[in-house]
């Protein structure tokens, strides 16, 4: 495996290299950082009535773990069962889908009538779509006829070209007064999370999340390979369908929760860093260390990321921005080096 | 032997240019009379509406039509020359960063200089187009060989990075509006005054035409083309400015297609293979009837309101990549 000799270079002598190649030191070390942030996330820079900023923040923190370890786990399992590092559900053009649907219930349904039904059915009904349309998509792409990688990967990026450009043609139809209810949709804002769609979403995740942990077993065994798994007795088509709508139904519920991470382009690469620096970071390959791992470091980058970026230097809503930067240059190099072969 | 391998004689072929001709007249002069101001040729006729109808005409839809057959010829142009020049079918200015680059270009200049004229502003937009696709040939020399698809998935995700740096630059300024502008190829705003820059792009296919011969060359990869005693660094530098400077100058005056420069070379070079010299022609009659009929589409669709040729091919062009990928599995890859 790649990440064996990818360790982190330890500053001092062989103990502490030696620890770090042990999965459970490599997680409390994670743990401890994610707490940090979080403490300090909840109290750095909180002026006036800290009842309020304290209920204020813990919803938001609350959406970020939970929006940043749907998209971590989701995006190694969906790896694991594409067989490689460079596949994610949104290379896939899974959030221009979103945009798309959500232009659509805007066009068809006129933001009026939307904004009177309720959130919650509005919720449901949003992710139930999402689902059966990714369903659809991915089925065909992973159990229909064999495709190459290559194949695979820029048929995604062209259904998402294709989403986005539908829902820009929409767009242009649609009223501009829609428009704007429409544009304020379309970008991620864990601000003006609804405390009750929170609470759906939470239980909605980490249920999945449960039943994914469980399977953690038939999805190392999946990391063999097609070939090997059913040699190994896994009743294939039935196991990646089931665990491809697991998968499906975390990002969506996810993606509905606070909208697309990236609003600027068809793409978002967050889940291919987190998937990959967890790669490098938790030592092994079993399910069960490295899903906690790209969990935590999810949580890790994005409640970092606004506190660093946002409560402490003052740029705006850049975390988005330098996460897909960074991201984006990762996916070509990972291009270049060949590893979607 | 292989470059007349269809045999068909130059009358034959001359003939068939002639009529594609004729049925793009026809369609521009659709063009001409598709819109919200009446326009019709028994009013051009009719004294009484003579002047009205003759200002509409001259001011407005004759400079549309011009831009947009430009626009289109040019840009299949541009696409052809870039996928001989990479030796890849998949690679136009949008899926190498040239757009987005250009794009990106345009937004600096509207930050720092906004009273510049708009010729300096195409000419900035170049250069950035050139460095970035420069950077993106750059980019390919790393992509190991005998992975074609690998090519346009590089160049689609690096306009991507582009692109959202610009997004966000935009986003921060109150610029986004503009940035759509340049989006989605928009010829509404193209009035008489306003688009006349893209009569450059009729200049520059002609060197392109002269030099078609050798981008074909070019096309047989490095080596061989050495070995034929062309030049090939030369070559590639004279197609990049060529591409640069079309993209610059169709995003700055009308904002981007997306993948025209991609549908229109393949299923031309389907049918008539690969000799530039002889299909550069069909090719840029080709790209101009498909942005006529999606820009009159788009002013049919929604009238009074219309939707840009840009949106309308982005739909179009991305369905007919995905058949160019999937439809044919054996060439794809």
């Amino acid at each position: 495996m790649p990440h064996d000799r990818a360790l982190p270079a330890a500053p001092s002598g062989r103990g502490l290299k030696d620890s770090l190649r042990r999965p459970a030191v490599v997680l409390s070390l994670l743990a401890l950082a994610v707490l940090v942030v979080a403490v300090a996330f909840m109290t750095v820079g909180v002026k006036g009535n800290w009842e309020f900023a304290l209920a204020f923040r813990g919803r938001k923190l609350l959406a970020i773990c939970v929006v940043a370890s749907a998209i971590a786990i989701s995006t190694v399992i969906f790896q694991t069962i594409a067989g490689n590092r460079i596949l994610t559900p949104s290379i896939m053009g899974f959030d221009a889908l979103y945009a798309l649907l959500q232009t659509c219930f805007v066009f068809f349904l006129g933001s009026a009538r939307l904004a009177s039904v309720d959130t919650r059915l509005l919720f449901v009904v949003e992710t139930a779509a999402m689902l059966a349309f990714s369903l659809v998509l991915y089925r065909w792409l992973f159990l229909g006829a064999r495709r190459g990688l290559q194949v695979l990967l820029l048929v995604g990026v062209v259904f998402g070209l294709l989403f986005r450009g539908t829902m820009v043609l929409l767009q242009r139809i649609i009223d501009p007064n829609e428009f704007v209810v429409l544009q304020d949709r379309l970008f991620a804002s864990f601000n003006g999370v609804a405390p009750d769609l929170l609470g759906i979403a939470t239980l909605v995740i980490v249920a999945v999340s449960v039943v994914l942990w469980r399977l953690r077993g038939r999805l190392d065994v999946l990391l063999l390979g097609r070939d090997q798994a059913i040699n190994l007795g896994i009743d294939y088509r039935r196991t990646v369908s089931l665990i491809l709508i697991l998968v499906s139904l975390q990002v969506c519920v996810a993606t509905a929760l606070v909208g697309p991470l990236n609003g600027f382009e068809p793409v978002s690469f967050f889940g291919l860093l987190v998937a990959n620096v967890a790669y490098l970071l938790v030592p092994g390959f079993r399910h069960a260390h490295v899903l906690a791992g790209a969990a935590l470091i999810g949580i890790l980058l994005l409640a970092g990321g606004q506190l660093v970026l946002e409560q402490l230097l003052g740029f705006g809503s850049a975390v988005g921005i330098v996460t897909e930067f960074i991201g984006g240059i990762l996916f070509i190099v990972m291009l270049l080096r060949g590893m979607a072969r | 032997m292989a470059t007349r391998r269809f045999g068909s004689p130059d009358g034959w072929a001359a003939g068939g240019l002639a009529a594609g001709l004729l049925a793009l007249l026809a369609l521009a002069s659709v063009s001409l009379f598709v819109g919200v101001a009446d326009l019709t040729p028994g009013r051009l006729l009719d004294p009484a509406t003579r002047e009205a109808a003759l200002v509409a005409l001259l001011e407005s839809r004759l400079p549309r039509t011009a831009a947009l057959m430009l626009a289109g010829s040019c840009l299949a142009i541009a696409g052809v020359i870039m996928q001989m020049l990479t030796r890849n079918r998949f690679v136009e200015p949008t899926t190498a960063g040239t757009t987005e680059a250009a794009g990106l270009g345009m937004l600096v200049m509207l930050l720092f200089f906004p009273g510049s004229p708009v010729v300096v502003k195409s000419l900035v937009a170049a250069g950035f187009a050139c460095a970035g696709t420069a950077l993106f040939l750059r980019l390919l020399r790393a992509i190991p060989p005998g992975s074609p698809l690998l090519v346009p998935l590089t160049g689609i995700m690096f306009g991507g990075i582009i692109g959202s740096l610009t997004a966000y630059i935009a986003h921060h300024y109150g610029l986004i509006q503009s940035l759509g502008a340049w989006r989605n190829g928009d010829f509404s705003v193209v009035i008489a005054g306003r688009y006349e820059l893209l009569w450059l792009t009729l200049a520059l296919s002609v060197p392109a035409y002269l030099a078609a011969d050798r981008f074909t060359i070019a096309g047989l990869g490095r080596d061989m083309s050495r070995n034929l005693g062309l030049d090939h660094g030369r070559t590639l530098i004279v197609g990049l400015v060529i591409v640069s400077l079309i993209s610059a100058l169709v995003v700055t005056t009308v904002g981007s297609i997306p993948f025209l420069g991609l549908v229109v070379p393949n299923l031309v070079s389907l049918a008539m293979g690969d000799n530039l010299r002889r299909s550069l022609p069909w090719m840029a009659l080709c790209g101009a009837g498909l942005v006529l009929a999606c820009d009159i589409a788009g002013r049919l669709i929604v009238a009074p309101y219309e939707i840009p040729a840009g949106t309308v091919f982005g739909v179009l062009g991305s369905l007919v990549f995905l058949y160019l990928l999937l439809g044919r599995p054996s060439r794809a890859a």
